[in-house]
């Protein structure tokens, strides 16, 4: 039965990778059935979820263990999965459609998409460090050719950046994991479960506290490299915006919350081993100089793929917030705050996927008047931003609120005010970047950024409207799904809220 | 073995990995660049085998001929053939000049020692006052990848501070578990694998491998 329910969501991504790898040309079916596989990984989280809820764990062996902290990260990938791989049977067609890309590198999408969703499940599923280690480092080289898919000088730059920082900073996690089981074995753990995490969060107050000070101060660096934390940040808006549509959701979506999800873990291990206060700093340090170096950077941005993906350093900067309050309070915000801003960013970066392939530009000054040519995806569009900058009824406004209660309870109220300017400014820069873009007049008139280019989108687009708008038609309809689940989430928390708390009560430390 | 004879050819061995590693920042040809990570391979293999013979286990033997492989073998020819494909035969200008970087390497050496005294403490032994050497060698890993400017010495850097990170796992722990040693080196051959490819699509598209030229993507 364990073994059932831990192995379903690992083995159908891989059966769905296979079934890629073998048909000799990509079509609709192999689509489908990746989607079908993430359904799966989000119906196997389900039942996961309703098995631990009430603290029990399901095991195979001490290498793979579910609790509800790892059910709530398999909704997570298997919902974010969901959407991103629906919108990418739309973009797989555009691609053929295209005809600029060969029929060898689609396969290989369609092979390593589904590839990269079980890399995830794994990480989420280990109970073994050194497997977490080995899967989130197997995420960065199945994604390396997603980044590098289109073969342009962009791209093949973003995809050496993302390989070489990504690499080294996990490398240095690793260095850490090893301090982990160096220390873990001088205490009472018997050697065949010294990097079981069961078995160091029960003897974490064994473990050497020299020891464990360098070794979570190298964890924190390489898996928030990887969760696009300052200082090895700046792979990520470069990867982002490079990679095709869909990937980048699920990067943003997904990849950088399985960062913090390892963090998540090794946290409860250095509470009880370092001073709280210590652990605390780090974070939050960490957590707001990622937070204010994304809101430099939004204000200034041009670009609304390299827009979403500061906002994506922005979230992971909030969620890691909570990360160093770490009361149960927080955790479980976080954790809400994750899931609100895997559906938001799935939605948002394959909505601007087909803004890209309506408009043939990146830059947001190219983009002038979207919602009379393209009223649904610029609707979408506007809504999913709307999400993400933290309004109600969508689910971030209450995960932002119960981070903020969770602060005030523990006295940090320094904390609220910081992160509450931070926000404030994001969201009147990001105002100011999209107003335009979706209402402005055809002709680009806009905020009078100075730049004149972006005027013949109006005209452009004219010729073609009929094709475009039925196309859209049925590629909106996972991103309308998304924003639908994100507004349900925000308004009844109930099936949840349970979870959640449970979820809360291993990962945070009262 | 004799415990005195045990410790010898231990910091002979360790005494290798520190003086292959310094000489990377030493050597400007990226064959001879190449040839000191295969150096530094066997070394490692040969650290391996030397603990298998304190400890008496059959699964450290069996690490030394895994590690022999990949890092003395194929993680070398692969190296070679991104080297032959690309025809850069030096790293040309580093950011920092030869003198400059071994002042830094003295430094970053008495860092490492510095860093690694919590680690050494924690079980003082012969083997765990070696633990400093790893850390020189991520250390050095590390400043090879922020100061060369060739595609193929980056990924030299890399491997050089991964080598770091397994000499460390060997002198503190006597290795990791064998299902993580292997998952691991899977990694770090995928890893290398994909970046060879990533090195020829960068010749392919810029014309060179010099990493100063990646300026498409900025804010």
């Amino acid at each position: 039965m364990d073994a059932l329910l831990i192995g379903l969501p690992l083995a159908a991504p891989l059966l769905a990778g296979v079934v890629a790898a073998a048909s000799r040309e990509p079509h609709r079916m192999t689509g489908w059935v990746t989607v079908a596989a993430a359904g799966t990984i989000l119906t196997g989280g389900v039942w996961a979820a309703a098995l631990t809820v009430h603290g029990d764990a399901l095991t195979i062996g001490s290498v793979l263990r579910l609790d509800a902290l790892s059910a709530v990260m398999l909704i997570v990938i298997g919902s974010v999965g969901v959407i991103a791989t629906w919108a990418s049977i739309g973009f797989v067609d555009a691609e053929r459609a295209s005809g600029e890309v060969r029929s060898v590198d689609l396969r290989r999408y369609t092979t390593l998409v589904p590839a990269f969703l079980a890399a995830m499940v794994l990480a989420v599923s280990a109970n073994n460090l050194g497997v977490l280690w080995a899967a989130v480092e197997a995420t960065t080289i199945v994604t390396a050719f997603l980044v590098g898919h289109r073969r342009s000088r962009g791209s093949v730059e973003a995809a050496w950046k993302y390989v070489i920082i990504c690499s080294v900073g996990i490398a240095l996690a690793y260095l850490g994991t090893i301090l982990v089981y160096y220390a873990a074995r001088q205490t009472s753990i018997p050697a065949s479960g010294a990097l079981d995490w069961n078995q160091l969060a029960a003897h974490a107050q064994e473990l050497d506290s020299g020891v464990m000070r360098i070794a979570f101060a190298l964890l924190v660096l390489g898996y928030g490299a990887k969760a696009g934390l300052i200082p090895l940040h700046s792979w990520l808006p470069d990867a982002h915006s490079q990679a095709p549509a869909p990937v980048s959701a699920l990067m943003s979506g997904v990849l950088l919350p399985v960062a913090v999800y390892a963090l998540i873990r090794y946290r409860v291990i250095a509470v009880d081993t370092l001073s709280p206060s210590l652990v605390r700093t780090l974070l939050l340090a960490m957590a707001i100089a990622s937070l204010a170096l994304a809101t430099s950077l939004i204000i200034a941005q041009r670009d609304y793929k390299r827009l979403l993906a500061y906002s994506s350093i922005e979230h992971m900067g909030l969620v890691v917030i909570g990360l160093g309050i770490g009361t149960p309070l927080a955790i479980a915000a976080s954790l809400l705050h994750i899931l609100g801003h895997g559906l938001g960013k799935a939605v948002l970066f394959c909505g601007a996927g087909q803004v890209l392939v309506s408009e043939r530009t990146t830059r947001i000054a190219g983009v002038r008047g979207l919602l009379a040519r393209r009223p649904v995806l610029a609707a979408t569009f506007g809504a999913g931003w709307l999400a993400l900058l933290g309004l109600p009824p969508f689910s971030l406004f209450v995960s932002e609120v119960g981070l903020a209660r969770a602060a005030a309870a523990d006295g940090l109220v320094w904390v609220i005010a910081v992160a509450l300017t931070l926000l404030v400014v994001i969201f009147v820069a990001v105002t100011v970047h999209l107003t335009p873009m979706i209402l402005g007049t055809g002709t680009g008139t806009g905020t009078g950024t100075g730049t004149g280019t972006g005027t013949g989108t109006g005209t452009g687009t004219g010729t073609g409207p009929a094709a475009g708008e039925t196309a859209a038609a049925g590629s909106t309809a996972p991103l309308v799904v998304g924003l639908l689940a994100l507004a349900a989430l925000g308004v009844v928390a109930w099936p949840l809220d349970q979870l959640l708390h449970s979820a809360s009560l291993i990962g945070g430390t009262p | 073995m004799s415990s005195a004879l045990y410790v010898q050819l231990l910091y002979l061995v360790c005494g290798g990995l520190l003086l292959s590693a310094v000489l990377m920042l030493w050597r400007r040809q990226l064959s001879a660049i190449i040839g000191l990570l295969t150096v530094q391979g066997v070394l490692l293999a040969g650290l391996a085998a030397l603990l298998g013979t304190r400890d008496g286990g059959v699964e450290l033997y069996a690490v030394a001929v895994g590690v022999l492989l990949l890092k003395a073998g194929v993680l070398p020819a692969v190296l070679r053939r991104v080297l032959a494909d690309s025809g850069a035969v030096r790293e040309t200008q580093p950011l920092v000049n030869v003198p400059a970087s071994l002042l830094a390497a003295a430094l970053l050496t008495l860092l490492a020692y510095a860093v690694s005294r919590p680690l050494v403490d924690l079980d003082p032994s012969p083997t765990t006052h070696a633990v400093p050497v790893g850390m020189v060698m991520v250390l050095l890993g590390f400043f090879v990848l922020v100061t060369r400017r060739r595609a193929l010495s980056q990924v030299a850097g890399f491997l050089l501070l991964d080598n770091g990170i397994a000499a460390t796992a060997f002198l503190v722990t006597a290795g990791v578990p064998l299902v993580v040693e292997l998952a691991v080196s899977m990694d770090l051959l995928l890893v290398v694998l994909v970046l060879q490819v990533l090195t020829a699509r960068l010749q392919a598209t810029f014309g060179v491998t010099d990493i100063d030229e990646l300026r498409e993507l900025r804010d």
